[in-house]
């Protein structure tokens, strides 16, 4: 009866992996997502070799033990062979073992080693992008053409498909075109990862890691962080967007236009009226420093601390300025030196000295940040 | 071999009330505070896993914050590798193998009570990490429970406490360790020769010597953090010329071979159990100790499979890859002999047996995942997702904790005197095997679609395999208070056990368990038995 009933449960199991070994699933998603690059097929192949493996070893066992609980139990009649340890199968067969399991051993290494070569080859790059992860948002710079681009998570309901998996700047990259990512970080540990077009490696502060890809497919693609970092570990989605390579160069074109008149401004000696700085300074705090300080300034303490009526937020500017611009190590509180230009230090220092109350009342403008710096 | 009972009578029988636990230095007793340790520690830590379901039951974030969220998954993996698993292993060894040498006592019972009495105190230290979070100790440790800087550093108070506890409970296994490896090494019976040594106690006898290894050097490992994080010392920070990868070296160093400290004991007592039910001599017995010496040996050498992603040489990873697979020998040629040792028996399936047939079966499944995960290319795509929790709650729960609930089951009367309902015992067998696979099964799948771990919410997407996770997660959960009342229920009485409650518990078999009543009187073995 006992055996009946355990036969089920592996056949249950059995169905589960057959489910496994059958790519045809599609969008319900019972296999590695669909490859759109020439690595991660080679990768999803050997996944494939792996996971057949895998299935049939599993239901060799299984069968096998099943069988033996039926043929061997006592409610039969069986009776114990005492001396079968003793016997020559008894003797040798540990040898068995060994040279059936390395025979499998060696053909899954193959493969593997050849795939691993293949990922670990780098040919001359079209196009190199230098991938940072920061709590919690992904920078994408283009080493070629000097483009930026700062992906940050787009919220919405738990109920809509675009939850946790859309963001408010695409990675855009062109199809058919060797790329080669650059893979870092600014804080912790963190982890590039969108499976359909590239393996990943772990983004890690003071390293950079190289992967290549070469997508061939156009189309959008989902990923996230995979490596934990922190608080907003499952808010950090990424969405690639692979356009033609015409498409690619008209979108550098634009964003190249768009940076330059940015850094234009910045750069320019205007002096800016507060009503200018308050509206650019909220826009981006809400975009860069509200996952921590909050919208409202209150913070999380004691973790993110408010800034709201805060010591810093209220006392002197270079004080201010000096914490924003250069961080503090060890904290959350990342430089934002490097990744905001002078305007948009301005705007937000004043935006958080004049905002919720805070009542210092001061202006700061980008050349006060300027020579702070 | 009645000597035992004559001797107790002008013998001091057990000292009484609390004294008898806080001073005990009396193998037996401290087994039992072992086990009963490890039962209360397996309601808490279960209970965190069990929040962490009702979590990810839906998208959305419905019962605790992110961090909180993180906190909870750092803490059930701790408690249940420390003071679940590790702990209840080592109460078996004190319980059953001086009975099965036939030695007296432990070889050091004194140093046998402190190994016991750290794990209190450091079982207040884990869960007050949890707590002072919200009496202002800062950030939540919510690192998961591998630690990694720069994360950890990050974390407030609780990180501290947490290496403290791990500090305490390191001592607590390195002399538990020494004391079981001295007992082994001196305290034999005559006769009891190294290749007569049942299976059980050479398991613990290599695990212990893994133990002693990897313990230190974790450890030292987090020493290095707490100076990282209070001292000004840069060694896991880029910034200061350290490097953030050499904490996942030493920690993996320690943690992989840490499977093997969960898992041999287990595989002790298959090595026991499957030749009682099948009523025929362990097969592969040479073999089976030859394997765990090479399960050691490699074990120690390919810990960076669990890194495979963090960017080393081709010829390194190439390295780690053909190690880890060659792990699939050892492990291969266990599992062919506990089926050899089936074959051609006469099986009948108490509730130990089941545990056992189904760890062979569900065992040898996460066996084959692991060999999926060790193919460094595919890794990189499973790497930190689902899939490798699915594997390893496999690998850890049929391979560890099933282990432990088999031998709890199989020795049970021994321990007592009272055999367990058959019936009980069966039901909650089927129990919690169904809802273990409900639970972990469909992890395997939202691994592949793209999962990631350590995640508090999620898209829809990925939500039918987490309700089915959770509702396996609750059926699991709850299968446990039943395991609880056979137990109380068992102590408490029942049908009398006889010194050899299992028929074919001695075919083929040296031990000197069954010699001893049921249970067994306070002292042992106070003349050294004579092994045949
Ligand atoms: C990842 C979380 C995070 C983000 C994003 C973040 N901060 Fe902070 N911030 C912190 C933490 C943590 C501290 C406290 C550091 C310490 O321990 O002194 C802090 C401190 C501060 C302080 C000092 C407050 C005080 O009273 O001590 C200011 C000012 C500040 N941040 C401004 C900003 C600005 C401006 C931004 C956006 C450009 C930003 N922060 C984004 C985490 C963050
Ligand atoms: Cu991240």
């Amino acid at each position: 009866m006992h055996l009946t009933r355990d036969s089920k449960l592996r056949l249950a199991t059995v169905g589960g992996l057959i489910a496994l070994s059958n790519s045809a699933y599609g969008d319900y998603g019972l296999n590695l997502v669909e490859p759109a690059s020439e690595i991660t097929k080679s990768v999803f192949d050997l996944h494939m070799l792996t996971a057949k493996l895998a299935f049939y070893i599993s239901v060799i066992i299984t069968v096998l033990v099943v069988y033996i609980l039926v043929k061997y139990r006592r409610s039969s009649g069986a009776e114990a062979d005492m001396q079968m340890h003793k016997g020559k199968f008894g003797v040798f067969s540990w040898l068995l073992v060994p040279i059936i399991v390395l025979g499998i051993d060696l053909s899954i290494a193959g493969p593997g080693t050849a795939t691993l070569h293949q990922v670990e080859k780098h040919v001359d790059a079209e196009l190199t992008v230098k991938v940072t992860g920061s709590q919690w948002k992904w920078t994408y710079d283009y080493l070629d053409n000097g483009v930026r681009v700062v992906s940050n998570l787009q919220e919405h309901e738990p109920t809509e498909a675009g939850y946790l998996r859309s963001v408010d700047k695409l990675f855009v990259l062109p199809v058919d075109t060797n790329i080669r990512f650059l893979h870092t970080a600014t804080d912790v540990l963190h982890a590039w990862w969108v499976p359909a077009i590239a393996i990943k490696k772990d983004s890690i502060p003071g390293y950079i890691h190289e992967t290549s890809t070469r997508i061939t497919k156009e189309g959008t693609y989902y990923g996230q962080c995979a490596e934990n970092c922190g608080t907003g570990h499952a808010y950090m989605p990424i969405v690639v967007k692979v356009v033609s390579k015409d498409e690619f160069n008209d979108w550098v074109a634009l964003k190249t236009v768009e940076a330059n008149a940015a850094a234009a401004e910045a750069s320019a000696d205007k002096v800016w009226s507060k009503e200018d700085l308050m509206a650019r300074g909220e826009e981006l705090y809400v975009k860069n420093c509200a996952a921590c300080h909050q919208v409202n300034g209150a913070g999380m303490p004691p973790v993110f601390p408010a800034l709201k009526g805060s010591a810093i937020a209220t006392g002197p500017v270079a004080d201010h300025l000096d914490i924003v611009i250069k961080g503090k190590a060890g904290t959350a509180m990342a430089a934002w030196g490097g990744q905001l230009n002078d305007l948009e230090v301005a705007a937000i220092v004043t935006y958080e000295r004049n905002a919720w109350g805070n009542d210092a009342g001061d202006l700061v403008q980008p050349a006060d940040v300027k020579s702070a710096r | 071999m009645s000597d035992a009972i004559t001797h107790e009578a002008h013998h001091h029988g057990p000292p009484t009330g609390a004294k008898r636990w806080l001073y005990s230095t009396n193998h037996k007793d401290i087994g039992t505070m072992y086990l009963i340790f490890a039962l209360v520690m397996l309601f808490l830590g279960g209970a965190m896993a069990m929040v962490i379901r009702a979590e990810l039951w839906m998208p959305g974030l419905q019962l605790v914050e992110p961090d909180f969220f993180n906190n909870l998954v750092t803490n059930h993996a701790l408690i249940m590798v420390f003071a679940v698993v590790m702990p209840a292993g080592v109460g078996l060894a004190n319980w059953m193998i001086p009975l099965m040498i036939g030695a007296p006592d432990m070889a050091m019972p004194r140093m046998n009570n402190m190994s016991f009495w750290l794990l209190p105190p450091a079982a207040i230290l884990l869960v007050l990490s949890m707590i002072v979070p919200f009496f202002g100790g800062g950030q939540t440790v919510n690192t998961g429970w591998t630690l990694y800087p720069p994360l950890s550093v990050q974390s407030g108070m609780g990180m501290d406490f947490l290496i403290f506890t791990i500090h305490v409970l390191g001592v607590s296994s390195i002399m538990g360790s020494i004391n079981i490896i001295t007992t082994i090494v001196n305290m034999r019976a005559p006769g009891m020769t190294w290749m007569k040594m049942p299976i059980f106690v050479w398991s613990w006898f290599f695990t212990a010597l893994l133990l002693i290894v990897i313990m230190p050097v974790f450890a030292g490992g987090v020493t290095m953090l707490l100076f990282d994080r209070h001292f000004g010392t840069s060694f896991f920070d880029a910034a200061g010329g350290g490097d953030p990868v050499l904490f996942q070296h030493i920690f993996w160093f320690f943690g992989h071979p840490e499977v093997y400290v969960l898992l041999l004991p287990s595989i002790g007592v298959l090595g026991m159990i499957i030749p009682t039910f099948a009523r025929k001599p362990l097969f592969g017995y040479k073999s089976l100790v030859y394997g765990m010496a090479v399960l050691y040996g490699l074990g120690l050498i390919v810990w960076a499979h669990h890194q495979y992603t963090i960017g080393m040489s081709i010829e390194t990873t190439t390295y780690f890859m053909i190690g880890t697979i060659l792990i699939s020998i050892p492990v291969g040629l266990m599992i062919f002999n506990f089926i050899f040792t089936l074959w051609k028996g006469s099986i009948t399936f108490e509730t130990p047996m089941l545990f056992s047939l189904a760890i062979i079966l569900m065992f040898s499944f996460a066996g084959t995942t692991g060999v999926m995960l060790a193919v460094v290319p595919a890794d990189l795509q499973y790497h930190d997702t689902y899939f490798v929790v699915a594997h390893f709650h496999y690998a850890l729960i049929p391979g560890s904790l099933f282990g432990l609930y088999a031998a709890v089951f199989f020795w049970l009367p021994k321990w007592t005197g009272h055999m367990y309902n058959e019936r009980l015992g069966k039901i909650f067998f089927w129990w919690t095997t169904i809802g273990f696979n409900l639970t972990f099964f469909p992890q395997h799948f939202s691994g592949l679609a793209g999962m990631p771990r350590r995640i508090v919410d999620y898209n829809m997407i990925f939500t039918e395999f987490n309700v089915m996770s959770s509702v396996g997660a609750f059926t699991f959960g709850l299968s446990h208070l039943l395991f609880l009342y056979i137990i109380i229920k068992t102590v408490k009485g029942g049908e009398k056990a006889a010194d050899k409650p299992w028929d074919g518990a001695s075919i083929g078999y040296s031990g000197l368990e069954w010699t001893v009543p049921s249970p067994p009187p306070f002292h042992t073995f106070e003349e050294a038995p004579q092994v045949k």
